[in-house]
């Protein structure tokens, strides 16, 4: 039988490039010590379970989702740093991944978390949620609007600091493309002190995940704003696609 | 000098940290905020397929419970299709496939109830065994972790599975096979993962 090519959307995945991520194993941020596996990952090559994966639409999130400035203000708004934050998804392609769900979570403007499990001293914020979603676009542009997060002390060595940043999850539309991340801003000096930033073994890659500042996309007298592109692992071409699935 | 190649690189991960709930799971964290929360209700009211629970906790290596994972799940329905325009089928209306779970903070068990998933095509035509993906992140895990959970009721599928086999160890597979038992009528399978040592899960780079 002759091989078949495929419609894009069934495409296979790059191979993740793990040069650029961290290992597991990065002994100087400590709780990756008990918790990182040490066999070898078994490598799979794409089947329908890892290149399909949830999809969400507009009626999953609520369009004030995206806003972290009023989606939790109780009698006025946080204080803080009013910032945008905005770019787009894209793949290693640089085509834009559309309608994939975007979630932050951050700190407030004191560094400190709303969760049960935070005590540091930094004041709750009683306006100040920290968690936002929101869904991109046809272009993969997504944006949020929120307050600055301070920078935060952790328990790693006895005087680790957290440079300001922000959680981001993305879907993409594989479960392949499933990541975790974090944002960071330009010019922040713990950055380059921050023991789980530099989980990353690849300079380049630290850089991508620096926010920079984007004095077109502030709204002056109210907000300035910072850009940030996420990019997820690219589809092959359809030209030389092999056949996934035979009869 | 060869020509460039243009391609983007991927983003680089990051751990979730210790308040990954506050993004993904706000309940758990201890507010309030959505209208709705994402992945609770993984099969919906209508599908097929046999109910079941399926429950288990994460083990460090120091053989402690990990009590701050989240996991996502991501399964087809009894009819081996996902909830996804190249799923290779419909699905019942509601049924998304798709669901997260968060440990509880004191113990470190999770538990999620779904249907059992059917066998699912896989490469070159090679039906691949009943199986629930799972991706677990957490603080100190710094790229989500990725493995896939069989049942050990479908001994035989299990035994002809393309995934499984290319396991080498044999030994090593079973950390892959959850074991079925009963309550109040009820069938549930309990899971654990291991993140280190003897017994340490599969786990794929997909
Ligand atoms: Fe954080």
């Amino acid at each position: 039988m002759s091989q078949e090519t495929k419609p894009k959307s069934e495409a296979e995945f790059y191979q993740r490039d793990r040069r650029l991520h961290p290992p597991a194993l990065t002994p100087d941020y400590k709780t990756s010590v008990a918790r990182s596996p040490r066999y070898s990952m078994i490598s799979l090559q794409n089947s329908i379970s890892e290149m399909t994966g949830p999809v969400f639409g507009h009626n999953d999130i609520d369009p004030v989702d995206n806003d972290l400035i009023s989606n939790y203000a109780k009698a006025g708004d946080p204080v803080g740093e009013r910032i945008i934050v905005h770019g787009r998804v894209l793949d290693e392609n640089a085509h834009p991944v559309r309608n994939t769900l975007v979630e932050i979570w951050q700190a407030n403007a004191s560094g400190r978390y709303r969760h049960k499990k935070d005590n540091y001293l930094g004041a709750l914020d009683p306006n100040f949620g920290g968690c936002g979603r929101t869904i991109t676009d046809e272009n993969g542009y997504y944006f949020f609007r929120t307050i600055k997060p301070g920078a935060y002390p952790w328990r790693n060595w006895v005087n680790n600091w957290r440079p300001a940043h922000i959680h981001v999850s993305v879907f993409g539309s594989g479960f392949v493309q499933r990541l975790i991340t974090q944002l960071y801003f330009e010019g922040d000096p713990l950055i380059p002190l921050c023991p789980i930033v530099k989980t990353i073994p690849d300079p380049d890659a630290i850089e991508q995940l620096i926010a920079k500042l984007d004095l077109n996309s502030t709204i002056p007298l109210d907000s300035i704003a910072y850009k940030f592109d996420i990019v997820l692992r690219g589809r092959r071409s359809t030209l030389f696609e092999n056949r996934l699935e035979g009869n | 000098m060869p020509q460039k190649l243009d391609y983007l690189r991927e983003s680089a991960s990051q751990t979730a940290g210790p308040y990954v709930h506050i993004g993904l799971a706000p309940g758990a964290a201890g507010f309030d905020i959505y209208e709705q929360e994402l992945g609770w209700d993984i099969a919906g009211p209508n599908a097929t397929g046999e109910r079941i629970r399926v429950e288990g906790v994460v083990i460090d290596g120091i053989g402690s419970p990990v009590k701050d994972v989240l996991l996502e799940v991501w399964q087809a329905n009894a009819n081996g299709h996902y909830a996804h325009p190249d799923g290779g089928g419909p699905v019942e209306d509601g049924f998304r496939g798709w669901g997260r779970v968060i440990t509880d903070f004191e113990t470190g068990e999770w538990a999620f109830d779904t249907i059992k998933p059917g066998p699912v095509m896989g490469r070159n035509g090679r039906m691949m065994a009943p199986h629930l993906n799972l991706w677990i992140v957490a603080r100190g895990i710094n790229i989500g972790l990725n493995t896939r959970m069989y049942f050990d009721d479908e001994a035989e599928a299990n035994a002809t599975d393309p995934v499984i086999n290319l396991i080498e160890w044999e030994k090593r597979r079973a950390t892959l096979i959850a074991k079925r038992s009963e309550r109040d009528g009820k069938p549930v399978y309990r899971f654990d993962i291991r993140l280190q040592g003897d017994d340490e899960t599969v786990f794929f780079d997909i």
